[in-house]
């Protein structure tokens, strides 16, 4: 349960030193993309086009922020459930992106391909989306602007925070954590 | 008889729209609260203290709690001596698109399921209307985001299921969204009705403030017992592991036919929005 400062792209002596479990503080840029984002970058791959970013070391994540106000970069910006992206997330590791950001359960495809690629899975705190919304300094649009919410957009994180709930290895924390308080309620301070 | 204009109805819903996602209720704030207290886990201990900072800075700042503002679903009720010069649900619809307009709220709504395009401006709302007497309108509005919605559950079971069932039913339910939802959850169950009145109940159930006790005795003790065995799961904060799973359970029920015993389940997150009006 160590803590790191982490930087992107994502390199593998970085990654093998992470565990599911580790809480991450995250600077650089990082990648938003949700469902209907992720159909367009298959269907792009599929065209025999190449993404709109280099995903080699990348991190997606899983967000549609509310739109920014007046005079702020980016809107409320928490984690959406990452389960939706399951079927199209082992082509995107394939391509190279090492770390993804979201919430909730990955398909069993998911995580061997992210043992095969050496990739990470990362939770934010879903729901805290004000406070996560701090550490994005800035946000551009840079695919599918059409898409509103769901638009492909550049993020620079400064100090993000996240749980590594899935690592390298394929050990999971919901598992974990999970089974380690089962019939604990009893116990509540 | 009286009356009341549209553009009032539309006035008081942009407002809603917008204490909903900026203003966690004091009902959802304290258990957070309460349940930060008890967590045994200090993960999940951390999470909650910043969902509970995070409320702070969307308060402070005017700023969604969470970015999915959800679909806009309202439950009014109607007085039989009011009259309202003109379309209710289109001043409603009138008063999300310039609640989620002018307060920077996500729109999510997709136009056609299947074919898509976003609306927009977040519209049409979902209304659930219901006649009551006297002369005044309630009106009460609950964002629904997605990630929780998605782990609603229904089952026509067999009467012979019984309480045992019910409580089965709802805690696997529970189980199997796992961190999904948002935890820690509320959980609204139907129980009896027909198929679509025993959804509508689930939904309806999470009306009830978590600091108000199921009025009948039977029920109390039935969602104190579903919470019970939901937060001995472990699920924890985020799905990460801890005792607070859950932070309340509401039940409402309703007559059912000799032949049915439908039960209902819907969750909301822990950004459980939820705002009313009397106007």
């Amino acid at each position: 349960m160590a803590e790191h400062k982490i930087s992107t792209p994502l390199t593998d002596d970085v990654l093998n030193k992470l565990e599911a479990g580790d809480t991450l503080f995250i600077t650089g840029e990082i990648y938003t993309a949700r469902d209907q984002a992720h159909k367009k970058l298959i269907d792009a791959l599929d065209a025999g086009e190449k993404l709109p970013f280099d995903p080699k070391g990348q991190i997606v994540y899983y967000v549609g922020p509310s739109p920014a106000k007046p005079g702020k970069v980016i809107g409320s910006a928490g984690p959406t459930t990452s389960g939706r992206m399951d079927p199209y997330t082992p082509r995107l590791l394939d391509e190279g992106i090492r770390g993804m950001i979201g919430k909730g359960l990955r398909s069993k495809d998911v995580v061997e391909s992210m043992k095969k690629n050496g990739a990470i899975y990362m939770a934010a705190v879903g729901g805290a989306a004000a406070l996560i919304s701090r550490s994005i300094t800035a946000a551009e649009v840079i695919a599918f602007d059409d898409l509103g919410p769901e638009a492909v957009r550049r993020l620079e994180v400064k100090d993000f925070p996240v749980i590594v709930v899935i690592d390298k290895n394929g050990k999971n924390l919901y598992e974990e954590g999970r089974a380690e308080y089962k019939d604990r309620l009893n116990e509540a301070n | 008889m009286r009356t009341i204009k549209p553009e009032l109805i539309t006035e008081k819903v942009r407002q809603l729209c917008f204490d909903a996602a900026y203003d966690l209720s004091p009902d959802v704030e304290n258990a957070l609260k309460t349940a930060m207290a008890k967590e045994i886990s200090p993960t999940g201990k951390e999470i909650l203290r910043q969902i509970l900072e995070n409320a702070e800075i969307a308060r402070k700042e005017d700023v969604p709690i969470c970015q999915d503002t959800g679909f806009a679903v309202f439950f009014v009720e109607i007085g039989d001596q009011v009259f309202v010069e003109g379309n209710i649900t289109d001043a409603i619809n009138e008063g999300v698109k310039l609640g989620y307009t002018e307060g920077y709220l996500r729109k999510s709504v997709l136009k056609d399921p299947i074919r898509g395009g976003n609306s927009g401006d977040n519209t049409p709302a979902i209304c659930h209307y219901e006649f009551v007497p006297g002369d005044k309108i309630k009106i009460t509005h609950l964002p629904k985001g997605g990630g929780s919605e998605n782990m609603s559950g229904i089952k026509m079971g067999k009467p012979a299921d019984g309480a045992q069932g019910v409580i089965d039913f709802v805690v696997n339910r529970v189980s199997e969204a796992g961190p999904n939802p948002c935890p820690p959850i509320v959980v609204g169950v139907g129980i009896g009705g027909t198929f679509e009145q025993c959804a509508k109940m689930a939904k309806k159930a999470l009306l009830r403030p978590l600091d108000v006790k199921n009025p009948d005795p039977f029920y109390a003790e039935m969602e104190e017992t579903m919470l019970e065995k939901i937060n001995n799961l472990g699920v924890g904060p985020q799905g990460l592991g801890g005792i607070t799973t859950c932070i309340g359970v509401n039940i409402l029920a309703h007559p059912r036919h000799i032949a049915s015993f439908p039960v209902a389940i819907n969750i909301e997150c822990h950004a459980h929005r939820h705002k009313e009006i009397e106007i």
